[in-house]
């Protein structure tokens, strides 16, 4: 019982080890790369700064300003009421029809203005990423978060509606939150696959508002997926990601009869494997992007 | 080893110089390849290797097997002229880019600055701007915050801190960018050539506080075309050359052998191709040999080469030698000094040469004008000008330090009471 403190103690707290740095070794990465969630919760601070940023920018110098979050949508409903609802007679599983396609167009423009930012993201970053260091995947992501803003806006004017059509929701919506989390993994799983190969091919600017038209109409926005009477068809429907993400959003808002359990599962696997196979892609690219952007 | 900071063994960087001209090749190219070679094709786009085979031929090193060694605290310069791969090396310890091969070992926190005001964006306030761009420099916000005042203060920009960005003068935006990097605290800094920007009189404060920076004890790597800068600021110097590290060693031997090179002429040259008057200045030896070396004492002699004077009205001519910080010591001038008109024709050569002149030891640069009556029509500050070296002027074997004047001047001290 000479000494009080043990002898590892006192090494533990030597000078030399409070003043051991961490090495960092930079060298040639070749073929798949870790995903190294680690530094991106290091970062985390970036990102909320980068969708803070993009929030306060998006709608500077215009004179509606965030009014536009909710046109968007509104407009398109109008339009689609119109054409589809009355003129062709599109059924909309028992409700209005134009509370129908609201209560999916919320969702959808979500996912479109995530995936068309996140995919321009960074080339129109190009000179931050030429000029500083931090995890990439902080643009992509930061473009989609930044569009939860404009989601919730559109998303009050849907409860107006079904407060005027008399609407109560059932308890399903508990799950919107995933549902909502359904419609980011899938702009985000496209989203990176998108972005990285804009940073080599600029087509990809051009192409992105074509694919967000044609997707829009293969995704159950303007008409019910139950137009496909054969189960199996309809679950697999659900290899569209944003076919899941609606009929969550109408079951768990408006209460429509028909199940959409097997097409939410088939949605949420090929969100993940989207996700997955873009973030591993992006990842392998993303050593090329400041000698490239 | 723990007192050594960056360790580089065999760092080489290589481009492709096709992916750097053509920046970006249309997905129609990849497509029709991909038609003639498919599999091998789809798998490059896979990769994002754009490039056929056949245009990677096209490759240059950067940088290539470089290998040095920098120890904690220490202050180094890294010199070169444009093209020596100085960037390309920060680049690599920053984190931007990948070398090609070999590999670094860094000890500690990185901060690099490579820009002034990167990420900035012209909508948000000053305000907003300080805390994105602290964000993007790797600061927490608590740090931000902590020293908000202090970065204000320094950027002179108090009045206008709620104002968006984009009102601002470019001299604001630039000292306001400068401020919230120059209170970065990593334990490493690597600055790229930013201290070049703003105002005389900001440039000096930027010099301060670099020296602050240098003081504190943190390792810096310092690039710039300034050798007044680097000699200042750097006790030790890396000079790189096509991509090769040529030498490391002390900042006033480095530079002199910079200086040494002939490269310089090159350098100036590259600065002068911007000109519209001002082609070309050489320092002569009196043997009328080209030179970047005189001793205390030696007369000066400079060749001037303007030309399209035709195209002003009543042209004149200044030549400044300044100090390494770019204070003017000395104006030649044929208005001045002569009676010498500058000649409208095509294309001349005009040489001065001064009285012996007794500038104390050190590196020294031009500052040029050009102008028509009163009015500056151009101007070149920080020029490579020459060294003076140390000789006995006194023969006492003594010679007075920088800090204690600017003249060597002789004179006879006798006790007369």
């Amino acid at each position: 019982m000479s000494s009080p403190i043990p002898v590892e103690q006192i090494i533990e707290k030597s000078p030399q080890h409070l003043q051991a740095k961490p090495r960092l070794r930079l060298a040639p990465t070749k073929g798949w790369v870790s995903l190294n969630f680690q530094e991106l919760k290091e970062y985390r601070e970036l990102l909320f700064f980068m969708t803070w940023r993009d929030i306060k920018v998006r709608y500077k110098q215009t004179v509606i300003g965030a009014l536009w979050a909710i046109i968007q949508p509104f407009l398109t409903m109008v339009v689609f009421s119109l054409f589809f609802g009355r003129l062709a007679g599109v059924p909309s599983d028992n409700i209005p029809y134009p509370i129908f396609t609201y209560a999916a167009l919320v969702p959808w423009t979500f996912f479109a203005n995530g995936l068309t930012n996140s995919a321009n993201s960074l080339v129109s970053n190009a000179n931050l990423i030429k000029k500083v260091y931090f995890p990439r995947l902080i643009l992509p992501v930061s473009a989609i978060m930044s569009g939860v803003i404009d989601f919730f806006l559109a998303f009050v004017i849907l409860l107006a509606m079904m407060l005027f059509y008399g609407i109560v929701p059932t308890v399903n919506v508990i799950w919107l939150p995933a549902f909502l989390l359904l419609a980011v993994v899938t702009s985000l799983g496209v989203g990176l696959w998108f972005a990285a190969m804009n940073v080599q091919f600029r087509d990809v600017r051009y192409a992105i508002p074509f694919l967000v038209q044609f997707w829009m109409f293969a995704t159950p926005v303007a008409y019910p997926s139950s137009m496909i009477k054969n189960d199996l068809l309809r679950a697999l429907y659900g290899i569209n990601p944003m076919a899941g993400v609606i009929e969550g959003f109408r079951w768990a808002l408006l209460g429509t009869e028909t199940s959409p359990g097997a097409i939410i599962v088939v949605s949420s696997l090929a969100a993940l494997l989207m996700l997955i196979g873009g973030l591993y892609y992006f990842k392998r690219l993303e050593k090329t992007f400041a000698d490239v952007v | 080893m723990s007192d050594i900071a960056i360790d580089l063994q065999n760092i080489g960087k290589q481009y492709k110089i096709g992916g750097e001209r053509q920046r970006y090749r249309a997905l129609r190219d990849t497509l029709t390849d991909i038609v003639k070679t498919p599999v091998r094709r789809a798998r490059n786009i896979l990769r994002g290797q754009a490039y056929a085979a056949s245009d990677m031929n096209e490759t240059f090193w950067a940088l290539r097997d470089v290998n040095l060694q920098i120890k904690d605290g220490e202050v180094v310069g890294i010199i070169g002229r444009n093209g020596a791969g100085k960037s390309t090396l920060l680049k690599i310890l920053s984190r931007i880019t990948e070398p090609s091969e070999g590999y670094a070992d860094i000890y500690g926190r990185v901060g690099a600055l490579l820009e002034v005001g990167t990420g900035f964006h012209p909508e948000l306030t000053g305000r907003e701007n300080i805390f994105l761009n602290g964000a993007v420099l790797g600061m927490r916000r608590g740090e931000i915050l902590r020293k908000f005042d202090e970065i204000i203060a320094f950027a002179e920009v108090e009045k206008f801190i709620d104002t968006p960005v984009k009102h601002y003068s470019s001299g604001m935006a630039l000292r306001l960018g400068f401020s919230v990097a120059a209170h970065l605290e990593p334990e490493i800094l690597l600055v790229d050539e930013v201290l070049a920007v703003g105002d005389f009189a900001f440039q000096k404060k930027c010099l301060g506080k670099m020296d602050d920076v240098a003081k504190s004890g943190r390792t810096v790597l310092l690039v710039s075309h300034n050798m007044a800068a680097i000699a200042n600021l750097c006790t030790a110097t890396v000079l790189l050359n096509r991509g090769q590290l040529v030498n490391y060693g002390p900042t006033a031997d480095i530079i002199e052998q910079y200086l040494n090179m002939g490269d310089v002429e090159d350098e100036i040259d590259e600065v002068l191709r911007d000109g519209r008057y001002v082609e070309k200045i050489e320092c002569r030896d009196h043997l009328n040999n080209p030179t970047q070396t005189y001793r205390v004492g030696d007369p000066l002699v400079i060749d001037v080469t303007l030309k399209n004077l035709d195209q002003i009205a009543s042209p004149n001519l200044g030549l400044l030698v300044c100090n390494h910080f770019g204070d003017r010591l000395i104006l030649l001038s044929p208005h001045v000094q002569s009676e010498l008109v500058l000649s409208r024709l095509d294309r001349k050569t005009y040489r001065v040469i001064t009285e012996p002149l007794n500038l104390l030891p050190g590196y020294y640069t031009f500052e040029i004008s050009i102008g028509s009556g009163y009015e500056t029509v151009e101007n070149f500050k920080s020029l490579p000008g020459f060294t003076i070296e140390y000789t006995d002027y006194f023969n006492t074997g003594k010679m007075p330090m920088a800090k204690q004047g600017i003249l060597a001047q002789k004179a006879t001290w006798q006790i007369i009471d």
